[in-house]
């Protein structure tokens, strides 16, 4: 399914991008208009970016984009090339003229691409440079996503080019309000949040993510759990019991822990999760039917594997340091490794002794 | 949301500080306030170490040891998935093209970027 992909340079003559808007004519050459709705098509490919479809093959052709009817004033954004990224900046930009300056990112968001540097300083002089946009505007001002900023020298580019940069709003939405109120922003939209709906909109991508280690692990407990002094059995029940503890935990893992993350003790992510899988675990040793020290030991491996899982989605969240995560795995990754090897002893003593 | 107490790698030096404000413009943390004409950093532990600040900083007064604070790209690195996208010492885990290793771009003067 090619969703929205796009491969026309602007402007081309039958350019079947959905969100070509026709042609305007500068001093710089012929430039693509934007839509600022989205079309049934951009919808599904943002949902099914979600799920992890597609998600790379989806660049927007790099270079200079009109939106509405811009004049020489009219204000000069710059984002990535990311697909996501151009549709939530155009539909911002409903009733307002702009020129959009979209940098070659690979395909990559501002915040990841100015993280690897491929949002950075010699992209935006070089694309600026390739697109004439110097003779398309009368103003001097770049307005660059604030998230842009890891990958951007702003006083580097001033010198450069001569315009001076100001950094936006964090997100799209407050594209309005900062024009509105003359490229300022107020100090609130300067901020990145962590909504319950943020959190959870990873949860897709992490499902798709952790299916099949979550289907390796089902596989192995299954098969383990035929063992036996006399011989080896499966039986349904204990299996079901298995593949309940297997779902239970990757969905607590990844969507109950992001979930209650403000309420959930401690700042470190592994006592986060730990603490989720302590309460699954106490559930499980309470309910397991096949033997107290089966219980106890599948409560044990349900702290370590919430607690690891925790730990992973520090990298979906816009407030971890990266001091923060190496310290926190220093001693969370023993811990954990050893809550998992006693759990495992446990497992394997309950079947065979 | 805060993150671990006295972790990261933020130094701002007071003295080198022209007080031009782009650190408190850049900063999607609030790290940073106007205190007598100079920054001051304000709520180190909302830090999450991006980088912005230092880069964008026209007199070099500010240092971070940038990165990504992700446990999936530090343990990527660690079993020697290395790529150079996702700051020092750190694998990316978010796939796509960033994901081969390639050079970091260079800035424009021809130096390697300090902090990726």
């Amino acid at each position: 399914m090619s969703v929205g992909s796009c491969d026309c340079r602007p402007c081309d003559a039958v350019c079947a991008c959905g969100w070509s808007d026709g042609c305007v004519e500068t001093a710089a050459g012929r430039v693509t208009r934007a839509k600022t709705r989205w079309s049934w098509r951009d919808r599904l490919g943002s949902w099914a970016v979600c799920w992890g479809v597609g998600r790379m093959r989806y660049p927007v052709p790099p270079g200079l984009y009109a939106v509405g009817k811009p004049g020489p004033d009219a204000p000069l954004l710059v984002t990535a090339n990311y697909k996501l990224s151009f549709d939530h900046v155009r539909r911002a930009l409903s009733g307002h003229d702009a020129w959009v300056l979209v940098l070659d990112t690979q395909g990559v968001n501002v915040w990841c691409a100015a993280g690897k540097g491929t949002f950075g300083t010699a992209e935006l002089i070089a694309r600026f440079e390739a697109s004439g946009v110097s003779k398309v505007v009368g103003h001097r001002t770049l307005v660059l996503p604030q998230l842009g900023a890891p990958g951007v020298a702003a006083h580097e580019v001033s010198r450069r080019t001569g315009f001076k940069v100001v950094y936006g709003p964090v997100y799209a939405k407050d594209l309005p309000a900062f024009l509105e109120a003359g490229l300022h922003a107020a100090p609130e939209m300067r901020r990145v949040g962590f909504t319950l709906r943020e959190r959870l909109a990873v949860t897709p991508i992490e499902l798709v993510h952790r299916f099949i280690p979550a289907l390796t692990l089902l596989a192995l407990f299954v098969a383990s759990s035929g063992l036996g002094r006399h011989g080896y059995r499966l039986e349904a029940g204990l299996c079901a019991w298995i593949a309940w503890a297997v779902v239970c935990n990757t969905l607590a893992g990844i969507a109950l822990t992001p979930a209650l993350l403000p309420w959930l003790p401690g700042r470190a992510f592994a006592l986060k999760g730990a603490v989720t899988g302590a309460a699954l675990g106490v559930a499980f040793a309470c309910l397991w039917p096949f033997g107290r020290l089966a219980g106890v030991s599948v409560g044990l491996l349900s702290v370590a594997a919430c607690s690891f899982l925790g730990l992973m989605f520090t990298g979906c969240t816009p407030y971890t340091s990266a001091s923060g995560v190496r310290s926190e795995m220093s001693w969370a990754l023993p811990v954990q490794g050893a809550f998992a090897l006693v759990g495992l002893l446990g497992w394997l003593a309950a079947l065979l002794v | 949301m805060k993150y671990l107490r006295e972790v990261v790698t933020l130094r701002l030096d007071r003295d080198a500080c022209v007080g031009c404000g782009r650190c408190l413009e850049v900063c999607p943390r609030g790290v940073f306030a106007l205190d007598a004409g100079k920054a001051r950093i304000v709520d180190r532990d909302a830090c999450m170490e991006c980088g912005a600040c230092a880069r964008n900083c026209p007199v070099s007064a500010l240092f971070v040891r940038n990165g990504v604070g992700c446990a999936v790209g530090i343990l990527n690195a660690k079993l020697g998935r290395t790529s150079s996208c996702c700051g020092a010492e750190q694998a990316c885990c978010c796939g796509g093209p960033g994901e081969t290793a390639k050079p970091s771009p260079e800035t424009v003067d021809g130096t390697a970027p300090t902090v990726l």
